[in-house]
């Protein structure tokens, strides 16, 4: 009989499966190069100037409008104000972190900049995660320290300062702003044009925001949607998890959520939900990222 | 100097959506070797040095003293000064440019501002500017300055003299001279008479497939100038702007021009007064001892 001849198993090397290794020195000194090199490419872009003046202004335009001096369910002065900055950057930190983060990396590359930048002998990972870091530092700061002014600011006017709440905030929109950026650096890899890449990131933002709290709701009693479904989309969303995490800080029993409070805190409790809310969106990011750096290192760079 | 340099193409081949841009290049580059890269757009020459600087993923293999540059980007492109033929539209300071590429390279920023100044570009005195904002002139002498100013075993000039005023050219020249012993050259172009000079080897490329490769002479020194003299039937007003472009200068009646060029430059030249075979009534160039 004759024998089957059978492909040889292809073994990790051929496959040029390489795990990652710490780096170096010069690995790290390139990753401060790129960074830096993005944060003042950043620094000097108009789209920077815009997002800082938005974000402080909200927290001017929160002050302007009393609502320090509020009181609604209980609650007055800077708690109330905070939970309402991070409603309204749940909806813009995000389009803000996508869209700038396409059209930067996919624009670079379109324009020809990937070419003879990626010609110097810069390690590919000190490349990438060096404009990864560079640019989150670019896109964290300003909001928190939007948020941190409202703090010395209410501080100043003699008010208590909710430290728990704002350390949790400070880590909220940490892992908020670290997840959507790596969800953008993997469409920038997946999606070579620039103009593309922002469409995909638009509609991305646009279905998560579609899948927030309500329209969850109106799935589960007009579409008939089962309840553990419902429940992993709201998980499984980053928006959603922000959002609940941070009224939870302000509302510990979820009372403004409704019924669904009960499901989340008979699942998880409080400190589990909050520990989800700081973690899973830094790892949904990482699990982007990391997908996106290795597309990117094992396909065409410019 | 440093290690001597061997570039081998085996078998290259790349293809884009089926359209297949390289096609089974074998190639030997070795130390001294200068090669002139000829063919039209489309010939594939952007796409081989892509390939050389590990940009490409390919068919075939690529190797620099042994080495894939894509498996070991950073040994191998620390050996590679590279100036492509379209300046990035980066808007990063020229300061900035110059201090990332030599960080980078583990090279002295102040030897690159060095070479710009050689190149007559004041480099200090733009380092605020957005390298996007500078001149297609300005910006290839920083291009230039950035692959020179650095330790390399092998410079990729893709069109590198295209912008350069005659004067820039001449020291660009030089500063090669000063290299041709040391590393070896791959120079691209449309067209062969712009660098024929320059080279002593020639590989032309037409839809991906190496067509012709050959030693050329190499009797004119990189360094070299040329006193030139020409004689006009009569002053015309067209013709003083283009010599005057190349530093010439003219008799008090406008018929005569004297003025250098230089010597790689010559059939480039000869080339422009061709426009004005008419005119010429004696043409004397005469390289300078």
């Amino acid at each position: 009989m004759k024998a089957l001849n059978l492909p040889a198993r292809p073994s990790l090397t051929a496959l040029n499966l390489r795990f990652p290794k710490w780096p170096d020195s010069g690995q790290l000194h390139h990753l401060r190069l790129t960074a830096m090199a993005d944060i003042n490419e950043s620094l000097r872009s108009r789209w920077f100037i815009v997002y800082s003046l938005i974000f402080g202004g909200i927290v001017v335009a929160l002050f302007m409008t009393g609502l320090t001096e509020s009181r609604v369910m209980g609650f007055t002065g800077l708690s109330r104000l905070l939970v309402t900055y991070l409603q309204i950057t749940m909806a813009i930190l995000p389009i803000f972190v996508l869209l700038t983060t396409v059209r930067s990396v996919a624009g670079d590359r379109e324009a020809g900049i990937f070419e003879y930048l990626l010609s110097l002998p810069v390690s590919l990972s000190a490349w990438y995660w060096g404009k990864m870091a560079g640019r989150f530092l670019v896109v964290f700061l300003p909001v928190v320290l939007a948020m941190l002014v409202a703090v010395v600011w209410a501080a100043l006017k003699g008010a208590d300062i909710p430290w728990t709440q704002v350390l949790f905030y400070t880590g909220f929109l940490l892992s908020l702003a670290w997840c959507f950026l790596g969800i953008g650096m993997l469409i920038s890899t997946l999606v070579r044009a620039a103009d593309v890449a922002q469409g995909v990131a638009f509609i991305l933002w646009l279905v998560l925001l579609l899948f927030l709290d309500l329209i969850l709701l109106g799935a589960l009693v007009n579409g008939g949607m089962e309840p553990d479904n419902v429940i992993a989309l709201a998980l499984a969303n980053p928006l959603q998890v922000f959002r609940t995490a941070s009224m939870m800080l302000f509302d510990p029993q979820l009372v403004m959520l409704g019924p669904s409070a009960y499901l989340i805190l008979d699942i998880f409790g409080n400190t589990a939900y909050l520990l989800w809310a700081l973690l899973y969106p830094v790892v949904l990011g990482m699990g982007c990222a990391g997908l996106g750096y290795f597309l990117f290192q094992r396909g065409d760079l410019p | 100097m440093m290690n001597p340099i061997s570039i081998q193409f085996d078998k290259v081949s790349k293809t884009f959506r089926g359209n297949k841009v390289l096609d089974d290049i074998s190639l030997g580059i070795q130390q001294g070797d200068r090669v002139a890269f000829v063919g039209s757009n489309g010939a594939g020459k952007t796409t081989l040095f892509r390939c050389l600087l590990g940009e490409y993923l390919h068919g075939g293999t690529v190797s620099v003293n042994g080495k894939a540059p894509r498996n070991h980007r950073q040994e191998v492109l620390k050996q590679i000064g590279f100036v492509p033929q379209l300046p990035p539209p980066l808007k990063m300071p020229v300061g900035q440019l110059i201090q990332f590429a030599a960080g980078v390279c583990d090279s002295d920023a102040e030897r690159m501002f060095a070479v710009a100044t050689q190149l007559g570009l004041d480099a200090h005195a733009i380092r605020r500017q957005p390298f996007v904002k500078l001149s297609g002139g300005q910006k290839q002498k920083l291009l230039i300055s950035i692959a020179l100013g650095r330790d390399a075993d092998l410079l990729v000039l893709d069109e590198p003299a295209a912008n350069l005023d005659p004067a820039a050219r001449h020291i660009f020249f030089q500063l090669l001279a000063q290299k041709q012993r040391e590393v070896a050259m791959i120079i691209s172009s449309h067209r062969l008479d712009e660098v024929a000079a320059l080279v002593n080897r020639v590989v032309e490329l037409d839809q991906g497939r190496i067509v012709l490769d050959d030693h050329v002479a190499d009797q004119v020194a990189m360094d070299s100038l040329l006193d030139c003299r020409i004689t006009l039937s009569r002053a015309d007003s067209a013709f003083a702007e283009t010599v005057r472009e190349w530093g010439f200068q003219a008799s008090p009646k406008g018929s005569v021009w004297t003025g250098k060029v230089a010597g790689p430059d010559r059939l480039r030249f000869l080339g422009v007064l061709s426009r004005y075979a008419g005119l010429l009534k004696g043409i004397s160039m005469e390289e300078e001892i």
